[in-house]
């Protein structure tokens, strides 16, 4: 990857811009012209958005407490643009109520503007424009005085860090530009709280880590509230505090990485079984006193349990008393990949190795078992 | 909207600063304006299709038209000229790419006065529409056309040209908002046949055929046409300048309603 197309340096570059801040033109809100608890950076209750008769996202609560790294993790499909887009100010909700910053979506969408910057997922950019031009624009747009606009404009031409194409149409850049550039854009006026949706898909698993690396740094050493969306399960484990995982428009779970995982169990056993063992081996295992919880998949089930390596021969010789036959056994740590299973019934990487970006298979979970359920056989593939 | 962006987004960055609509709009413009110099190839068909029309018509039907006495056909063809130039541009192609591309979007997460984004890109559209009425008038002195009201009249003919075009673009914009379908605002144009052509474009309205006579009447574009034929060769007919100018702002008033209803509908869904 060349140095242009580095997404890295753009992060790295995000801290730059928040170390030599400008001079206060104004003095700072009064935080009684705020609503909503002075710590969270997001608050959302009973958040509603229907398109016709489709209810993309079906009440979601939400509380984001300012500096903190929050992981939205969902499949396509799951509600997780469409609750981005209402946090923006850019959709209104149906239903319910969200602050950012301490501001109402709806009622002060002006303020929270001037407090959020946005990186969608596609690098928005006019082609015609000049990556000066976009910075330039964006930094008027956002009523920066001239001189604050100039050092704004000096920052960000050094964030992006793409050399002298900074003068040329972004028509001209490859997609590591662009996305530097939208990145440094969106930052230009020092935002409060940073939406990135899905800033690492399409990048590979070294550049990936590269981001993640940085986005601690813009989080840590600043302070910048993150609000990140993902499709993959490793990212929101390896960098959110805590994580939402959304399905069918409707938060499942919610808590830090760690709680969750806990939460399934100190450990996992897959069990890799023909299908037509799968129900009956479902309800055997369901029997063994140390087993806390039994998902059914496609190909075998999935068991929560406190001690997986105690647990696996009880486990083992039950089936087999039973006259059934795993084609394999697994002890492991549970990850968020178990969580979203045991909340949805399925489990997301089934679903991200297969769908293709329109996630209907995200919105079939069924809401009556969104839930965990103790040592309840339950449907979706492992 | 109400605005205030006098408060720091960060404490210690303090940048952001109240601004006026006025700003805002020039904000837009200059963006708009930048794009229109970097597309003249966009301003040829604008040229090239009134300079057609003006030659073939002028070939075809002046030794014909001038039979009937006080007719001087150039001077009758220039405001059709104008009106073939002007009529349609707009600068909703590139909104709608901005739909597309999500370039609007990131606009509308910053605390920018909606209205904004259509009234700076038609400072654009003002710009276009000067500089194209700027070049049909300059073909006009060349084929040895006169203003009767002298060089005030020529500025109130540029102006009502360009009044119209800014009321036109309400038809694109409207399409461009309501559709974000690049196709659609390309097919708008076609609207731009009727109110050309069902006009004394060719002939005076008392040359033309009973049915075309009455569609005319309908026409705003009849009554510009005749207010601006008047500023060239009939001296200051205030009547027909003010019929002019209440057909423009008619038209204007349905199609800016439309438009800005449209950005409202747009802004307000996503």
């Amino acid at each position: 990857m060349s140095a242009v197309d580095d997404p890295v340096a753009v992060l790295r570059g995000l801290a730059r811009i928040h170390q030599r801040p400008p001079p206060v033109v104004f003095g700072p809100v009064p935080r009684a012209a705020r609503s909503g608890d002075q710590n969270s950076a997001i608050e959302a209750r009973g958040l509603v958005r229907t398109f016709g008769d489709n209810r993309a996202v079906d009440g979601v609560d939400l509380n984001v407490n300012a500096g903190a790294i929050y992981g939205f993790l969902g499949p396509n499909g799951a509600g997780k643009s469409t609750t981005v887009r209402m946090l923006c100010t850019l959709l209104k909700p149906t239903a319910g109520q969200a602050t950012v910053a301490g501001y109402d979506v709806v009622d002060d969408p002006g303020a929270v503007r001037i407090r959020i910057g946005v990186a969608l997922q596609e690098a928005a950019l006019d082609e015609r424009q000049t990556g000066r031009e976009i910075l330039d624009l964006q930094a008027r747009l956002y009523g920066l005085s001239a001189a604050d606009r100039a050092a704004s404009i000096a920052r960000a031409v050094d964030l992006a860090d793409i050399g002298d194409a900074m003068e040329d149409r972004v028509k001209t850049y490859s997609g590591g530009m662009r996305r530097r550039l939208d990145l440094a854009a969106s930052l230009i006026h020092g935002p409060e709280v940073l939406f990135l949706d899905e800033p690492t898909t399409g990048l590979d698993p070294v550049s990936r880590a590269q981001v993640w690396d940085e986005v601690r740094r813009l989080n840590g050493e600043l302070g910048v509230t993150v609000f990140l969306t993902t499709q993959y399960l490793e990212e929101a484990d390896a960098l959110a505090d805590r994580v939402a995982i959304i399905d069918g428009g409707r938060i499942v779970e919610e808590g830090s990485p760690t709680e969750l995982k806990r939460a399934v169990g100190a450990d996992v056993i897959v069990v890799d079984l023909p299908s037509e063992a799968i129900a009956p081996a479902a309800a055997v295992a369901g029997t063994v006193p140390e087993v806390d919880a039994v998902t059914q998949g496609r190909r075998g089930i999935t068991i929560a349990t406190a001690d997986g390596a105690a647990t696996v021969g009880t486990v083992a010789v039950a089936l087999s008393s039973a006259g059934l036959h795993p084609q394999s056994l697994t002890v492991r740590t549970p990850s968020l990949d178990d969580v979203f299973l045991l909340a949805t019934g399925y489990r997301m990487s089934a679903v991200d190795s297969t769908a293709t970006g329109g996630g209907a298979a995200a919105t079939g979970a069924d809401p009556q078992h969104a839930g965990r359920a103790p040592a309840s056989p339950r449907s979706g593939p492992p | 909207m109400s605005v205030q962006r006098g408060a720091p987004a960060v404490a210690g960055s303090g940048m952001v600063r109240p601004v006026g609509i006025f700003t805002d709009i020039a904000t837009v413009a200059r963006r708009s304006v930048r794009s229109l110099l970097r597309e003249p190839e966009a301003m040829a068909p604008a040229l090239i299709i009134p300079t057609f029309f003006f030659l073939v018509n002028i070939g075809a039907l002046e030794s014909f038209v001038e039979r009937s006495p006080g007719i001087d056909y150039r001077a009758f063809q220039i405001p059709v000229a104008i009106i073939f130039a002007v009529t349609g541009i707009s600068r909703a192609s590139v909104l709608v790419i901005d739909i597309q591309t999500g370039y609007l979007d990131r606009m509308l997460v910053t605390p920018v006065r909606r209205t904004t984004l259509l009234l700076g890109m038609m400072v654009a559209d003002i710009v276009l529409a000067i500089s194209l009425s700027l070049v049909v008038i300059a073909m006009g002195f060349v084929a040895g056309v006169r203003f009767e009201t002298g060089l005030l009249g020529i500025l109130v003919f540029l102006g009502l040209a360009v009044a119209w075009s800014l009321s036109f673009t309400g038809f694109p914009y409207t399409v461009a908002l309501r559709t974000g379908n690049p196709a659609a605002v390309n097919s708008s144009f076609l609207i731009f046949f009727p109110f050309a052509f069902l006009t004394p474009a060719y002939l005076p309205r008392e040359l033309m055929t009973g049915w075309m006579q009455t569609v005319a009447a309908w026409n705003p574009v009849t009554y510009l046409l005749e207010g601006m034929r008047s500023l060239l060769s009939e001296g200051w007919d205030v009547v027909a300048i003010g019929k002019g100018a209440a057909a423009i702002g008619g038209l204007g008033l349905v199609t800016f309603v439309m438009a800005f209803r449209s950005l409202a509908r747009r802004v307000a869904t996503g």
